[in-house]
This record gives structure tokens, sequence and C-alpha cells, in this order.
């Protein structure tokens, strides 16, 4: 950098300011309001990478993705008005799923703000609801001060996404930087370090439950927890299930791993919860989609709420004993607390008979699984020859078990979604990334994008609908011109908004209002893109497509055609009680049967 | 139930909006709103009326607003409770005088008069100040502007402390360690 008492434009400053914080690559879109600052990101450009996007919401969910791959900031950047509130689902998304998002758009210059400029919008006011702070920066000497906030707020805590918005003249305007300077956050609070007597509480319920259950949440994945999570389920023989977000928070090929609750959740996972008698919450937020009806989740069991968000505990289910701190820094208090336990065990003739009876209730949860689980995957598998949406998973499934490491799959939103999260077996932390919380449709290519570059070594699946793919597939572009080689599109293609049509077929009497779905031919398209497009019709092809994708040394879309009516099961019919599980429905029968299961 | 919350609120452009926007996301209804400067430079002493049921919820929400220093609940009963009102009244079936007195009586005092209208200021408590409101209605009342209710606990208990800045952690240091896997 040059020297430190120069005059420097507002956006050779921003451009330094984000060089100080570790930035290295950053997706966007120029505009007028912005000018400024790519004009000065020309100089920096063998340190600060710029990614073109194809549309702002693509540059948004590409530096969602480099963030929940990598753990560190994502930026991006567009221009004033409606390249400003193109990044706004972005933000939203970021903000649902707590993902660290640093948003910069150009503003119009200061002396028209409030006249209705040609590209002027309230950027700042408009994402006020969907972000953890915001800046409107009219000053370039407000730039170093403003930018190591954001990143810090971005960051730590429960992160989130943070707006700066600058205005034209700001960008422009010369002045000398003072990067020594303090942050200015009086009222920005967080306690990493959980309250002992909370934990002491929490280990006290712990020691006293024969039918644990530990419910792994985003959380543990975001402080990077999962080996402390590991060792306190192994030290006290108590098992584990992961929400959407906190799949790849613990090994699912261990023996304590039970899977995922919730709507699409397995009937032993809910059934756990709904019999369990202490339910320990680990960095998840009670959603909806994980209660059902909050009222009647988890009716037998005292719980324990760990976030680093004080304001989540309590929100939506009750907290015997909430604490408020880092996962990580919980999890190690409370394995050091329980370590009398953990040694009971190991010593084992001095076991009082609660590792017995734990080891019971793993034993009956089981029974139930080997009961249910299979037949809900095949559910449908009777009354169709051609492909199996579960080929696809089960193919995948076998090539990253193959891979061991290596292989993230970003997936978007729908049926494709919770086949995923159902079907495959998730060992590591962010190898599991998707829009939960927003459930933004278009997430996963550009998603992927982002996390190919930040993780360049591995492949990066992004396993998407028809539906979603066709609203940011124009990424591909991006990809090419990037040549961004890591990227793998498996299209799971049945020509339906599968989900909603799954929930019309359910509840509403089949009626597939909106639903079904055209497309291009999208082997041909990904050719108009330059990359390599492949159509998997047949279960017998579906190995060697994925075989082929993942050896071949550049971009691949795979539009596999699968069975169009295929559900995804068990599935909890919305704001019922999780114990409520529709878990096979076969719509071909004269007389439609849906066989349910309750608790 | 209403519930009298006080926060220290920076006195940065959004702030104040975005304490409106977030009571109006979540739902909590706002009975009444003052801003203004406290002892503190920078920061702006808010006081709400709040009707709602959890107020814990309220304030764990308001308490994640990054310009927000510091909330706290106040007790009616271990505070003193004030709102002011300016009053515009022409006469009806009395006379300037006997409004005068009658509001001499009650506690408010007339800041200026004319033939047309007179205005009376009241500080009392948010109760008398309503009362006094009503009783003018049917006296000629025009208009009436209320401060909203602001408040300061008894003796030496401060109503809202400014906190320490936090210490700064850059983003490696944050880092976790399963970015490598």
């Amino acid at each position: 950098m040059t020297n430190a008492t120069e005059l420097r434009s507002g956006a050779q400053i921003l451009c330094e300011a984000l060089i100080r914080e570790g930035v290295e690559v950053m997706f966007g879109i120029p505009g007028g309001a912005i000018m400024p600052f790519y004009h000065a990101m020309w100089e920096y450009r063998d340190r600060l990478r710029h990614v073109l996007c194809r549309h702002e919401q693509g540059a948004g969910h590409a530096a969602e993705g480099y963030a929940r791959a990598s753990g560190r900031v994502g930026v991006c950047v567009a221009t004033s008005g409606p390249g400003a509130t193109n990044l706004v689902t972005p933000i939203a998304d970021a903000w649902m799923d707590s993902t660290p998002l640093v948003a910069i758009t150009g503003q119009v210059s200061s002396a028209l703000l409030g006249t209705d400029a040609f590209q002027e919008t309230d950027i700042t006011g408009i994402t006020i609801p969907i972000t953890k702070h915001g800046y409107l920066v009219t000053d370039a000497r407000d730039i170093p001060r403003v930018v190591r906030e954001a990143f810090h707020l971005a960051s730590t805590g429960r992160p989130g996404p943070v707006l700066i918005d600058v205005t034209k003249d700001a960008q422009q305007s010369r002045v000398v930087p003072e990067w020594d300077v303090e942050l200015d956050l009086p009222g920005y609070q967080f306690f990493s370090e959980p309250a002992p007597h909370a934990v002491h509480a929490a280990a006290t319920l712990l020691a006293g439950s024969v039918k644990p259950l530990i419910l792994a949440g985003n959380g543990v994945i975001q402080s990077g927890a999962s080996r402390e999570l590991l060792a306190l389920a192994e030290a006290t023989q108590v098992p584990v299930i992961t929400t959407l977000h906190g799949k790849g928070a613990f090994p699912e090929d261990h023996h304590l791993a039970l899977g995922m609750p919730g709507m699409h959740g397995w009937v032993h996972v809910n059934r756990a919860i709904q019999e369990c008698d202490l339910l320990i919450n680990i960095g998840g937020r009670f959603d909806d989609r994980v209660t059902g009806k909050a009222s009647t989740f988890a009716p037998k069991a005292r719980i324990v709420h760990v976030d680093i968000d004080g304001s989540e505990i309590g929100k939506l289910v009750r907290a015997d004993v909430g604490i408020v701190g880092d996962a990580r820094k919980v999890l190690r208090e409370l394995l050091h607390t329980v370590a009398a336990d953990a040694a009971l065990l190991r010593e084992g003739g001095r076991d009082d008979g609660r590792f017995r009876r734990r080891a019971a209730w793993l034993a009956e949860i089981r029974e139930m699984q080997a009961e249910h689980q299979p037949r809900q995957a095949y559910a449908q598998r009777a009354h169709t020859t051609g492909l199996m949406p579960h080929d696809v998973y089960a193919a995948l499934d076998a090539s990253l078990r193959e891979r061991r490491h290596g292989v993230r799959v970003i997936t978007d939103v729908g049926q494709h979604q919770m086949w995923a999260a159902q079907l495959i077996e998730w060992r590591e932390p962010r190898t599991h990334i998707t829009s939960g919380g927003a459930g933004t449709m278009g997430f996963a290519v550009p998603a992927a994008l982002g996390a190919a570059l930040a993780c360049p070594d591995d492949t990066i699946w992004a396993v998407v609908g028809d539906g979603g793919f066709q609203m940011t597939n124009q990424e591909l572009a991006t990809i090419r011109q990037e040549r961004i080689r890591n990227v793998k599109v498996a299209i799971i293609n049945n020509g339906y908004l599968g989900m909603v049509r799954q929930w019309q077929e359910l509840f509403e009497g089949r009626r597939y209002s909106g639903t079904p779905l055209s497309g291009p031919c999208f082997a041909r398209l990904a050719e108009a893109y330059g990359l390599l497009g492949v159509t998997v019709e047949r279960t017998e092809d579906v190995g060697d497509a994925i075989a082929l994708a993942q050896d071949h040394d550049d971009a691949v879309v795979i539009d596999f055609r699968v069975e169009r009516e295929a559900n995804v099961f068990p599935i909890v019919p919305a704001g019922r009680s999780i114990g409520e599980m529709i878990t096979a429905h076969e719509p071909n029968d004269r007389h439609e049967q849906t066989q349910t299961f309750r608790t | 139930m209403k519930h009298t919350l006080t926060a220290l609120l920076q006195d940065r452009p959004g702030a104040l909006n975005r304490t409106v926007s977030l009571f109006r996301r979540r739902g909590f209804n706002i009975e009444s709103l003052s801003v203004a400067p406290s002892e503190t430079p920078g920061l702006s002493r808010v006081t709400i009326v709040v009707d709602e049921p959890n107020i814990d919820r309220v304030v764990k929400q308001f308490t994640r607003l990054i310009e927000v220093v510091d909330v706290s609940e106040t007790a009616s009963r271990d505070a003193v409770e004030r709102e002011t009102a300016l009053v515009k009244v022409q006469p009806r079936g009395v006379s300037t005088a006997e409004l005068t007195t009658l509001g001499a009586a009650a506690g408010a005092r007339v800041v200026d008069t004319n033939e047309a209208a007179m205005i009376f200021e009241i500080t009392d408590t948010p109760d008398t100040v309503a009362t006094f409101v009503n009783g003018m209605r049917e006296l000629g009342l025009v208009a009436v502007t209320r401060t909203g209710r602001v408040v300061m606990p008894r003796g030496a208990v401060p109503l809202t402390i400014p906190t320490t800045t936090v210490p700064f952690t850059s983003q490696a240091d944050g880092a976790s360690d399963d970015v490598a896997a």
C-alpha cells in the first residue's frame, strides 16, 4: 500500500480497508453510483479479486456460498437503486441463516440524497429488518472505521449481514485515511463465555437423564465445535440429531447419530424427540420446520437451549436452562463438568445403571428406525420403472463416501433439498450448505460458485431442482468466464415445482395449480454456456454420469430426468405436531391411501 | 400489560428508524415514545411505553440493536414518572378567568392566552395529565400535545449506564478450525 500520509480517494480507501480485513474475493456488478469503487479496484486487482456475476442476487448468494464454505466473511457489491434492491434477497437469506456477509452498495451523491435522483433507493432503510446493522457513508474519512466495524459485526457473536452504502462523492473525495481508529460500538455486546451456573444446571439435568438427546444446529458449525460435540456425545452416550443447518456438525456414520428432525425428519428422530426426557439444543433456533406445532414439541422433556443470541432462548420453545454463549465454549465447559459422569462410564463397574438405561434408549430408537426408515426412502418405488430421485442421491452418497474428503454439496430449496438432507450421509462441517431459514430458490448455483472459489481444491456439487435452477442459471456464464472448474451441477428435474406439487397432491386434492414447469434442454443450455452438459434418464447411467462429472476438469451440468411425482416422506403437515407424520401415500391407487404415524 | 422501557441510543442516523422498525416488525405495540439527548454527549435517552405481555422478549430484541447501549425496564413504584401536555382551549360555557382558576387547581398553568384561545401547560403523572385533558374536553378543548411518559428511578440508582467498548477481535482470530476441513 502507498504512503500513509498521501491523499486517497474514498474508493481507494475502501479497497485498502477490505484488504486489511483479509478480503481476497468479492462478487458484484458495477453501475453508475459504484463506478469510482470499480475504478479504484483495478489498482488492487492482484490482491482483491472481483468476480462479475450476471445478476446481483447471484453475487449475493455467491458471497454467501463463499462465507458458508470458508467460515470467512463474504463480500458482495452492487450499484444503487435496482443493483442494491437485487441484493435484498441474498441479504435476507444471510440474515435468516446467520451468514457473515458484508454488502457494499453505491449510493447517489450526498447532495442528491432524498431527491428521488436517478437510481436512488433508500437501501439502508429497506434493509433495516434484514441486516444486523447498516451504514450510510457520506464522508470518505469514515470508511476505515465503518469497514472495520462492519466486518466485526458480521463475523462475531451471531454472524449476519451488514450493509455499507457509500455515496458516490464519498468514494470520489480525496482524504488522508486514518487507519488507527477505534471501534465505536458501545451498544454491541455478545457473550461467548457461558455463565458457570447455567452450565452447571445443564450438567445436573444431563446427569439425571436416562432418555437424553442432543439437537445440534448451525451454531455448532459456525463456532467450529464439531470435535467438542463428538467428545460430549461420546462421553455421555447421548444420541445426536442434527437440524438442516446442523448437517455435518456430527458424523452421521457414528453410532450415536440419528439424523434430521422436523417436517421431513425420520420417524425415529421425531419419535425420539417426543419421548426424550432431556433435549439439549446447541446452536439451533427451534425453527417451526424443526418443531412443528411448538406447544406439542418434546412434551416430556426438560429443555436446555444454548445460543450465542440470548433473544433466541425462550422465543419459541420454553427453556428450562438457557445458556448464552459460543457453542464451542459451552461444549468445552459442559465436557469439563460432566467429566465425572464420563469416568463412571469408562470404569463400567461403578455405573449406577444410568448408562445402561441410555443404551436401552438408543436401542429403542434404533428399533423404530429399522422399522420405518428403509420404507420411507423408496416409498413409491413399486409404481415406477423410471429414474427415482433417490437413485441419484444413492449414487452421490456413494461418490462422497468413496472420496471421503474434498466434496461439498450446495442445495437449493424444495424436494431435492430435503432428499439431499435425508439420503446423503453427512460427515464433515461446512460440506452441506443450503438456504434454510429464508428458503431461497435460486441459491444453489451462485452459492456453489462462491464455495468453489473458497475451496478451489474441492468438488462443489450444486444439487438443484429444475425450478430453482431456472431462477439463477445465468450464473453459469460467471462460472465459465471465471474458469471455475470445480462446480458440478446436478439438476433433479421433475418438470414441476415439486414441493408445492407434493403439498397439492397431499393436501389440496391434486389440483396442480401453477406447478407444472417446462424448461429448455439443460444439457444444451450448458453447452451454450461453453460447459459440458449431460442428460440422464436411466437409473443405470447415474453412477457413470456422476463419476464423469467428478473427473471432468471443468464445470458440468447433469440433467437428471426423474420420476415426476416422487414425494418426500415422511412429511409433517404444516402447523401439526411432529408426532403426526405422513409416511407414505399411494396416489396411483384407485382409493388414495395415506399412511400416518402418530406417537 | 403496559411497561416502561428506557434505553440509551447512539445518536446516529437511522438509529430511531431501526428502533421503530423493530417494534413494528415484532408486533410490539408502542403507546408512547420520547427521545431526547441524555447526560452523555452522543447518546439519546429513549423512553418507550409498550403494551406487550412478554416484556422480556421486547427487551431482548431491543438490546440486539447495535446502537442500543442499554435497555432497562422501570417499574412505576421505583421511579418518578412524568408527562407534559400543552392543552389549547377555546372556553365554552366558562370564562377565561374561571378556566384559569380551574386549571391552577389541577396544577396546570396558563402559558399563552388571547381572545381566540388559551394554552395550558401541565406536568404531572401520566394519569393526572390524562384526567386534566379529559376534564378540559367539556370546557372547549381544541388541541392537545403530550410528550409521552418520561421516568427517573428514585434514589441513587442510575437510569441507564453506558457499557464499555468491546475489545476488537479480527476475523482471523475468530476463524474456525473447520475452515480447512
